[in-house]
Parts: C-alpha cells; structure tokens; sequence
C-alpha cells in the first residue's frame, strides 16, 4: 500500500472536523431559572399548539421524547401518569418529538399519529419538524424534561431539567421519583430540592445540514 | 533379577502413562481454563470500577465509548472503535466498549451481540441504574445521551470528551492528537 500523505490526511480530518463541528448545535440551551419560548407546533391531531393555549395551567411539563428511543418507550405509560396526576393540578404534559424524520423514519409525523392512538396519548404530541424549539431548549436526549412555571407576567419559567425517575428499565422498581418531587414541590409553593437531574438516553436524531 | 527388571520395566511403564496422563489432564485443564480467554467476554462492572478505570495513571491512552445494544448510532460507530484495536494493537491505545445495557440483558442481548460481531475491543458492562447518582461525578457536560466517547492519558494529562455519534475521520483525528 501506498504510504498515505500524512499532512494532507490531517488538514483534510481538521477540515471534516470543522464542518461537523459547525453543522452540531451549540449547546447552550436553557438552565433552571431560564424563560423558555412558547411555541407553535403540529400536533398529532393536525392542529397547532402553543402554551398560550392553554389557558387554565400554571404550567407544563415539556416533554422531549420519541417513538423509536427504547428508554421513551419504556417511560411512555409513566409520562401518562404524569399528566394524569398532574394535569388536574395545572400541569399538563406536552410531549414534543424532536427526531428528523429522514434521520430516523419512524419518528414520522405519520408514525406520530399511529403511536399516539395506540398508546391513547391524552396529552398533545407535537413535531418540531425544523428542531428550533428542541435547539432552543437544549434538549439532547430523549426523554428529557423541562418543566416551566408560568409566572404573573405570563412568561414560562424553567423550573426543572432532567429525567423522571431513577429507573428507566423497571417503572416497578423506581425508588426517586425525580420529577413527581419536583412538581409536588412547585405545586406546594416550595423551592425544588433536585432542579437538575440526569439519565442515559438516546440521542436526538438531527437534521442532516 | 529377571523379575526385578521386568517389575522395573513394569514401573517405568507405568510411570510413563501416568505422566501422560497428567500432561493430557493438563492440557484438557489448560483447554478448560483458558478457553473462555479466547472468547470474548463482557465484564460486569459498577461506577467504582469505572472511576478507577478514568483515573489510570498509566501511559496509555484510554478510549471509553459508551454504547448499548439498543443504540443504533452506537452501532453504526462501533466497527470504528474495533478498527482502533486492530490498528494500535501491541501499542499504548486502549478501547474499552462500556454498554449501558441492562444488567438482566447481559446473557440475552450483550453477550450474543458481542459473539456475533466478534468484538476484539474490551466491553464492559456498567451495572449502575441511576445515571443521575454517577454521570456528574464522571463527566459534567454529559447530558447522558448516548453514544458518548472520552479519550484520555492521565499520565500526560490528557482528556477529551465527546456526546455524539463519531465519524471514522473525526475519531481517527481525535486519536492522532493525543496517541502516545
């Protein structure tokens, strides 16, 4: 074999680095005590759904998850739960796919809609077709949680980052029930004890640039 | 004198299948022992040892990939990591394979996946369920998505961290930067 030239190798692995360095996204999403953005995506339904819609809550736990992540499949009758004890309390689960769809395929908007009437989702289930509102967010595995408050002034403020619980594989099993402490603590008018937490996930699937 | 020799003879005989006998009790026990060296094995471990591991003083450099049998990115970059060990075999570069598999999959799902691929890399096995009690302690930026690689010689005080899934090129520079 020929002997490779090394300094032409190396300019041409920095070049390649540049590029993908610069088509990843920065990683500068919110932190606890941020304003997050409201948005305005697609929901299984076919109709649009912002937080503003929402008239009654006093906030939401956004919820980044997939149809294809094993770990959110795994946690999707435990983000029912969710809702259900916490909506009644003014805190909806609005569950956002952030997947590219040409990255992964079965995280189509179509897909979407077959998962969602499977599992009887009762809560919204948006796409964010163009990823601005997972970038905006931070969001970088799947599933992960941002629960905001919505203060006097009508903006969102995070309250919380992270993951559900401390056991992804066996809900029967959980002993830290990470973000139920969390919302009990908000909805109690207390200071969360554990704003950050963190969990293996799987990746977001970009966009291809 | 004749029946001396012949009990000799008789001893030395017996003297002679014995030692065979153990030199083949030997091999089959040699055979028995290391046969499990020749295949691939996973090792089970917890966060200790994986800290222990992070913190090698050796002149090596360490290339922890995290992945797991369910993460389709991990498997796309993996025959990268294994190209590493063949490449840098008999030299001070490392690949350790680190799957966050389930504990309970470890006969079902690891082991089978790594026969099938005949991984020439170490894998290992984090038995750990709280990933919130150990990632900050291990890596701070760490979102806890995987794949995930750190690259690292303590001895030359050398780190880097990546959470994404690695081309061939970026991960071969990576490794040309810091290889000792």
């Amino acid at each position: 074999m020929k002997k490779p030239n090394l300094p032409l190798v190396y300019m041409v692995c920095l070049l390649l680095v540049g590029v993908l360095l610069a088509a990843v996204p920065a990683d500068n999403g919110y932190q606890v005590g941020d304003t997050a953005r409201d948005f305005k995506l697609k929901n299984v339904d076919g109709k649009m759904v912002s937080m503003a819609d929402y008239k009654d809550a006093k906030g939401f736990i956004v919820t980044f998850t997939c149809n294809t992540c094993p770990y959110s499949v795994a946690y999707e009758d435990r983000i029912i739960d969710l809702h259900k004890k916490y909506a009644p309390k003014g805190y909806p689960v609005i569950a956002i796919n952030p997947n590219d769809a040409t990255a992964s395929p079965k995280d189509s908007y179509a897909d979407m809609q077959q998962r969602a009437k499977k599992k009887n989702f009762p809560f919204a289930y948006l796409h964010d077709e163009t990823q601005e509102i997972t970038k905006a967010y931070g969001a970088t595995r799947t599933p992960h949680l941002y629960i905001v408050q919505k203060q006097k002034d009508g903006k969102y403020k995070v309250a919380y980052i992270g993951t559900i619980d401390d056991n992804s594989r066996d809900a029967s099993k959980v002993e830290k029930k990470y973000a139920e402490a969390a919302l009990d603590q908000m909805v109690a008018g207390k200071t969360i004890s554990q704003p950050n937490t963190k969990a293996i996930g799987c990746t977001i699937k970009w966009r291809e640039a | 004198m004749q029946q001396h020799t012949y009990i000799f003879a008789a001893h030395v005989t017996y003297r002679m299948i014995t030692r065979k006998l153990n030199l083949l009790l030997a091999a089959l026990a040699f055979i028995l022992i290391s046969a499990p060296a020749f295949a691939q094995q996973v090792k089970v471990i917890k966060y200790k040892e994986l800290e222990q591991i992070r913190n090698a003083p050796h002149d090596t450099l360490y290339v922890v990939n995290f992945w797991a049998t369910w993460c389709k990115p991990c498997i796309k970059e993996m025959p990268y990591f294994e190209a590493l060990t063949a490449q840098y075999k008999n030299q001070p570069v490392r690949v350790m394979l680190v799957s966050m598999d389930a504990a309970e999959d470890l006969e079902k799902r690891v082991k089978p996946f790594v026969q099938k691929r005949s991984l020439k890399s170490d894998v290992l096995l984090l038995d750990e369920v709280d990933a919130n009690t150990w990632i900050d302690k291990l890596e701070p930026k760490w979102s806890g998505a995987i794949p995930a690689t750190m690259v690292f010689n303590n001895k030359r005080k050398q780190y880097e961290f990546v959470e994404k899934e690695l081309s061939q090129e970026e991960l071969q520079s990576i490794i040309l930067k810091y290889k000792p």
